[in-house]
């Protein structure tokens, strides 16, 4: 592809932002402030709090009884009028948006409530009853394969749901004959680039026609659409899918909300009216997407002088409950690429996709790269140091070598353009290495913990829509047909005054393609930017689209923009031809610049642009003879370099490859653990830069949320399924003032395949920073099993040697992981009481007792001698609910000890636990010791983590306070007020 | 994300707003700043009858000086506290500690009382408030009375506040001459819940050490001098004694260590700050 000539020098220019002037003042038009039909309804959807469990029954009366409620659906009411959702693998296995006969993750749909209001569909959540039976949970990939794991698709019999290995060049001899092999192992967290603007729906249903109209901020790819159409039952022109004008971020994420798009439309049908669900923040933390966790060993074969010879890959993925389009993606867009900046002609890799009890996972910033990259310059950091060579030179001795672009590499990439060599020479010197390594030298001389870090990068972007096929066998893929290229789409129109639209499909989230687009086709007419103006609102009924279409695969840039240029350059050549005739010369000499087209050679022999442009609307019949219409020219563009995976299962799963170089010094502080990022300096090659403000923006944000990546997020769960960081509490995301500035450095080798030598930047450091980090604090620490995020006090585990006993023995410690997994509070205390031990023991067993002892028990039934139903409620604070309770007791020895055995579930989550007490006699009376153990899940769990331990306690310490205050143990009950604390006084614990 | 409905009265006298109080029992609670309380009604945590606002009870809006004591009403926002001209001279641990106590926007709405009734565990202001040895008044339609702070606070969220009272003012006794204060906290992120706050004192009958973050509820220790041989024996018991637990933000055996950095450092700090 020839690069085009620019003229008006709009492109490379920082020019202020079209989009600012609107979103600046609050007039954003995001899908929450959208007008909708004024018979619109609001829908909830109840969640699953366990992680694992069947479905028993489901209990919608209450719910559908409340005024104010339209629709109440369960899992079978959806399956009635839809479609599973295509899953991406040869495998068994249903995908549905709600749960059918069972839960596997925490956050799950289970039922939806369609209402006059948001307000009133939650009352109604509160009134569905759901009876569980709860499974054992896995949260582990690893442990998820073995023989005896929980298995989450019994249809599927395995928690393994795909599995490949490849094989490039020859691995196995290059491994026999290398003087070293060096592996690492890598277990990756699992985490989220978080939105301000959670997901969005308007759905509406046209019974008359069998057709779906729905809004929702989607942002691609549209391959999606198909994957809706499919599930909703209908051809795609019934699916009409529009997105909002304004987004509030997607970082891939809104992909994710198209299961939600199927599950409000359906609801809209069943209701007879619009539907519209906007997710709230919980919802979104809990269950909307992330990225995936892996794990991987990767092993190197690697020469004397650090030469890597062979590269062998076996990499696990988590996908989370379900494999839900387009995953397993997140696994596959590395697949080119998986040599990085190396040159290395061998490669082995064994792919595995495993089922987990969490939230599928989906398109997120990076998407696979920060997985592979944390794994291959973690280990190209180990090679060096092991054999004693510097780190910056083993990077360098590897380099795919500049006079080798286009290079293809091992596994089917074609590395575009780049000179990693002058890039990484000149990160070193305008980045200061030399003097960030005195600085080092004199942290340590000061006996202080600083280190240096280096990563080197391939940013792929434009993706192959064929590379997600790499998954099948080649004899799949030849059965199912190629599947390649990334057709994009740009509109150019004129209209009758001669003033520009221009209509693209790739429904940005915020990142100023409107300005960018005006940019490159007002250099292309020779207009000032003002004079064109740009739409980025999709609607499958009415604009250009493919499956391609929306914003990922940091595409804008090098597709997107590229199509626009070439859409702009044939109405340029037909205003040149109608210009040239009316201006007597010949079209070639027609230059367009100030509003103008005149003769290149003759300036003064000039015609205004907006004459021409309105020539074709006003008076078709003067245009020259052949020359078509000017209104309206609609560009599709796919590169002939994607090209579907080889019968050798080579790919080219990427059009474009930017290059970055990192440099990171980070101090620790001994005592904290703190990690302080000191300086980052990091080096892009994105090719040709259309707008160098934007660029810096692309590289500031994806740094900071690496930031958040290597330091502060992951999406915990305990061992039982149960999500812990349901909150923004819980769930970190780094501030301004947690995140230091980098020193910005860019090195431009265009690349031949785009019209313009745009490549994406906008992932990059979402890649680099996070094992950039990591390497400056192994190089810190002297630490090799560096896991992310990198806390405080995950670090100060390296730093802090024995601990100092305490001068007197103390109780056990309070929280134990216990064998299952499961995160379990445990506890003691004792009291003395002025009663009997016989009459403690009755008191015990009697459900009057129980009632009147039970934390905020309404009613206990005995179902036997040894087995109580209660409603309870129970409360911490402000913190109040209701649950049922079931009650046994075992392993009974009358009047010494008794366990007491039970799980609550409500509205707020669910407990389980265990306590065995013990009485003892007295010289006054009765001692009571108890010891328990308890689990606790649901949505406590997932916003209340922090509090949860102390919280439990407070409700197990108020049974036994009852009890002891039952059994005449705290005197007679007087005014309310010291009268707890006198009780927790006699509660506190013995040493 | 959307609260059970309760009901809401905004009264224009105290009476008024402890009669609702009497009759509300336990559905009715109090709201001040609500940066609290209105999470927990948007999850559907807290499903409370009747809410209260005292914001309009204008007689709880005041600071107020009365001999060795600084009397902050139920209505007095942090922001207001924050800027209160005496706060560095008078109340210099709380000068020090504000910056630890969210963020601006939070500081602007959420009121000193509501941190006190809300005990958080890892809390600054319930931190600050026992470690000054202040107290806290509490009102109920039929009496009035004053608790210690430290008697206040019982447990995980959990305070002596009974059913029908509210927080009418807490007491912070004033700053005195040749006294040295000095608060320290780690957190994930600026602004975060305290894995670690350490507030502390210096003065003539030796020091104290105030910790949040790590039991249930603020402590608040005496410690013999730091130049004692017995100073850091006696530290390190203190950070056994807490009952720390591991969570998803640090293992218990970092809250020990911080307890024994950051408190013998924020010791030395109000040691420094006497001299």
């Amino acid at each position: 592809m020839k690069s085009l000539e620019t003229a008006g020098g709009l492109i490379g220019r920082t020019v202020e932002r079209v989009e600012d002037a609107g979103l600046l003042t609050g007039r954003g038009r995001y899908i929450d402030d959208l007008p909708v039909r004024r018979d619109t309804a609001h829908l909830a959807i109840l969640r699953s709090p366990h992680g694992h469990a069947e479905i028993r029954a489901i209990n919608t009366s209450a719910a559908s009884a409340l005024p104010g409620v339209s629709a109440v659906l369960t899992g079978d009411d959806v399956g009635r009028l839809t479609r599973s959702m295509t899953v991406g693998v040869k495998a068994n296995v249903e995908c549905w948006p709600i749960a059918r006969d069972r839960v596997r993750y925490v956050g799950e749909p289970v039922a939806l409530v369609v209402a006059e209001n948001r307000y009133v569909a939650e009352d109604a959540l509160d009134l569905i009853e759901v009876e569980y039976e709860t499974l054992a949970a896995i949260v582990d990939p690893e442990k998820a394969l073995a023989t005896d794991a929980p298995v989450l698709h019994p249809s599927l019999g395995t928690n393994l749901i795909n599995e490949r290995s490849f094989r490039y060049g020859d691995p196995e001899a290059a491994f026999a004959t290398a003087d070293h092999r060096i592996a690492i192992r890598i277990a990756y967290p699992r985490n989220s680039c978080t939105p301000i603007e959670t997901y969005g729906v308007i759905a509406e249903y046209d019974p008359g026609e069998d057709a779906y109209d729905v809004t929702a901020n989607f942002q691609g790819p549209f391959s999606i659409h198909a994957v809706i159409s499919r599930a909703l039952n209908v051809p795609g022109n019934r699916m009409r899918l529009r997105t909002p004008p304004d987004s509030g971020g997607s970082f891939g994420i809104k992909q994710g909300v198209f299961p939600y798009v199927i599950l409000a439309a359906v609801a809209a049908r069943v209701a007879g009216r619009p539907v519209k669900w906007i997710e709230d923040r919980l919802e979104h933390l809990t269950a909307s997407v992330s990225a995936t966790n892996r794990v991987t060993t990767l092993e190197a074969a690697v020469a004397a002088d650090g030469r890597i010879t062979a590269l062998c890959w076996d990499q696990l993925e988590d996908c989370g409950a379900h494999l839900r389009a387009p995953e397993p993606a997140t696994l596959y867009r590395m697949h080119g690429n998986m040599t990085g900046a190396y040159a290395i002609e061998n490669v082995a890799i064994r792919n595995r996709v495993v089922l987990t009890n969490k939230t599928p996972t989906g398109l997120n910033r990076g998407f696979g790269g920060p997985q592979v990259y944390f794994a291959l310059e973690r280990l190209v950091h180990k090679i060096a140091d092991e054999l004693g060579l510097d780190r910056l030179q083993v990077i360098r001795r590897n380099l795919v070598p500049a006079d080798a672009f286009p290079y293809r590499t091992a596994t089917g990439g074609l590395l575009d353009s780049g000179d990693y060599q002058t890039a990484i020479d000149r990160a070193c010197a305008e980045g200061g290495l030399d003097a960030l390594r005195l600085r080092r030298d004199q942290a340590r001389a000061e006996g202080r913990l600083y280190g240096i870090g280096y990563a080197t990068v391939v940013e792929p972007s434009v993706s192959n829509m064929g590379y997600i096929t790499t998954v099948l066998t080649p004899e799949e893929r030849a059965k199912a047909g190629p599947k390649n290229g990334a057709q994009s789409v740009a509109t150019v129109a004129i209209d009758p005054l001669g003033s520009i639209t221009v209509k693209v499909a790739s429904v940005p989230q915020g990142q100023g393609h409107r300005t960018v687009l005006a940019q490159v086709v007002a250099e292309r007419l020779g207009l000032p930017l003002e004079a064109v103006r740009v739409n980025t609102e999709l609607d499958t009924a009415r604009d250009a689209w493919s499956i391609a279409s929306g914003n990922y695969a940091s595409r804008f840039a090098a597709a997107v923009a590229g199509a626009a240029a070439l859409a702009a350059d044939r109405i340029r050549e037909r205003l040149a031809a109608i210009a040239a005739s009316q201006l007597n010369v010949t079209a070639d000499r027609i230059d367009f610049k100030a509003g103008k087209l005149f003769d290149r050679d003759n300036p003064d022999n000039a015609i205004s642009f907006g004459r021409v442009a309105a020539a074709s609307h006003w008076a078709p019949g003067t245009l020259p003879d052949g020359t078509g219409q000017t209104i309206r020219e609609t560009v599709f563009w796919t590169p002939e370099q994607l090209e579907a995976p080889t019968a050798t299962d080579g790919i080219n799963s990427s059009l474009c490859h930017g290059f970055i170089f990192d440099i990171c010094g980070a101090e620790i502080d001994r005592t904290t653990g703190q990690v302080r990022i000191d300086r980052y300096v990091t080096m892009h090659d994105c090719g040709r830069i259309l707008h160098p403000g934007m660029v810096d923006g692309q590289v500031r944000g994806g740094f900071a949320q690496a930031i958040g990546a290597a330091l502060y997020e992951e999406y915990a769960y305990g061992g039982d399924g149960s999500f812990l960081t349901g909150t923004l509490a819980d769930y970190l995301i780094p501030t301004v003032m947690e995140t230091p500035e980098p020193l910005i450095l860019h090195h431009e080798t265009p690349s031949p395949f785009t019209p313009l030598g745009a490549k994406g930047v906008g992932e990059g450091n979402c890649m680099s920073t996070p094992v950039c980090i990591a390497n400056a604090v192994a190089d810190a620490l002297g630490v090799e099993d560096i896991r992310l995020p990198l806390s405080p006090s995950q670090v100060s585990e390296w730093l802090y040697g024995e601990e100092r006993p305490p001068s007197k023995p103390q109780d056990s410690t309070p929280v134990a992981t216990g064998a299952s997994g499961e995160r379990l509070l445990t506890g003691s205390g004792s009291a003395d009481v002025v009663a009997t031990r016989e009459s403690v023991w009755t008191m015990l067993l009697d459900p009057n007792t129980l009632k009147a002892i039970i934390p905020g028990a309404h009613e206990v039934r005995k179902v036997s001698d040894t087995h109580f139903r209660a409603e309870v409620t129970l409360g911490i604070g402000p913190v109040k609910g209701r649950y049922h309770a079931d009650i046994r007791l075992s392993d009974m020895v009358a009047p010494q000890a008794v366990t007491l055995s039970g799980g609550t579930e409500g509205a707020l989550g669910s407990g389980r636990g265990t306590g065995r007490v013990t009485l003892t006699e007295t010289a006054t009376g009765t001692r009571i010791d108890y010891r328990y153990e308890a689990a606790i899940g649901g949505k406590v769990a997932s916003v209340g983590g922090r509090l949860l331990d102390g919280a439990a306690r407070v409700v197990i310490g108020q049974f036994f306070q009852a009890l002891a205050r039952h059994a005449g143990g705290g005197g007679p009950p007087s005014a309310a007020a010291g009268f707890t604390q006198r009780l927790l006084s006699l509660f506190r614990r013995r040493r | 994300m959307k609260p059970a409905s309760f009901d809401f009265l905004c009264p224009d006298t105290l009476e008024e707003a402890l009669a609702a109080l009497a009759e509300g029992g336990g559905e009715a609670r109090v709201i001040a700043g609500g940066q609290s309380l209105v999470p927990m009604l948007n999850m559907r945590l807290a499903r409370p009858g009747l809410l209260v606002d005292i914001m309009r009870l204008e007689a709880l809006r005041r600071i107020e000086t009365s001999g060795e004591e600084i009397t902050v009403g139920a209505g007095v926002r942090q922001a207001e506290l924050e800027a209160w001209t005496n706060l560095s001279r008078d109340l210099p641990l709380l000068a020090a500690a504000f910056p630890w106590l969210g963020h601006v926007q939070t500081r602007a709405r959420g009121t000193v009382c509501g941190s006190v009734a809300h005990a958080d565990p890892s809390a600054e202001l319930p931190l600050s408030l026992v470690t000054l040895g202040g107290a806290v008044s509490l009102r109920s339609r039929k009496q009035k009375r004053k608790v210690k702070a430290d008697d206040f606070f019982i447990g995980m969220m959990a305070t002596d506040l009974a059913e029908g009272e509210m927080i009418e003012a807490v007491h912070f006794p004033k700053a005195r001459p040749g006294s040295g204060y000095a608060f320290r906290e780690i957190g994930r992120r600026h602004g975060d819940f305290a894995i670690v706050a350490c507030a502390a004192v210096a003065d003539d009958k030796g020091l104290r050490l105030g910790i949040a973050g790590v039991d249930d509820r603020p402590r608040v220790f005496a410690l013999p001098a730091l130049n004692d041989d017995q100073f850091d024996d006696a530290l390190n018991d203190i950070a056994w004694s807490l009952n720390a637990r591991d969570d998803i933000h640090a293992s218990a055996r970092y809250r020990r260590e911080l307890v024994r950095n950051l408190g013998r450092e924020t010791l030395k700090e109000a040691s420094r700050c006497r001299a």
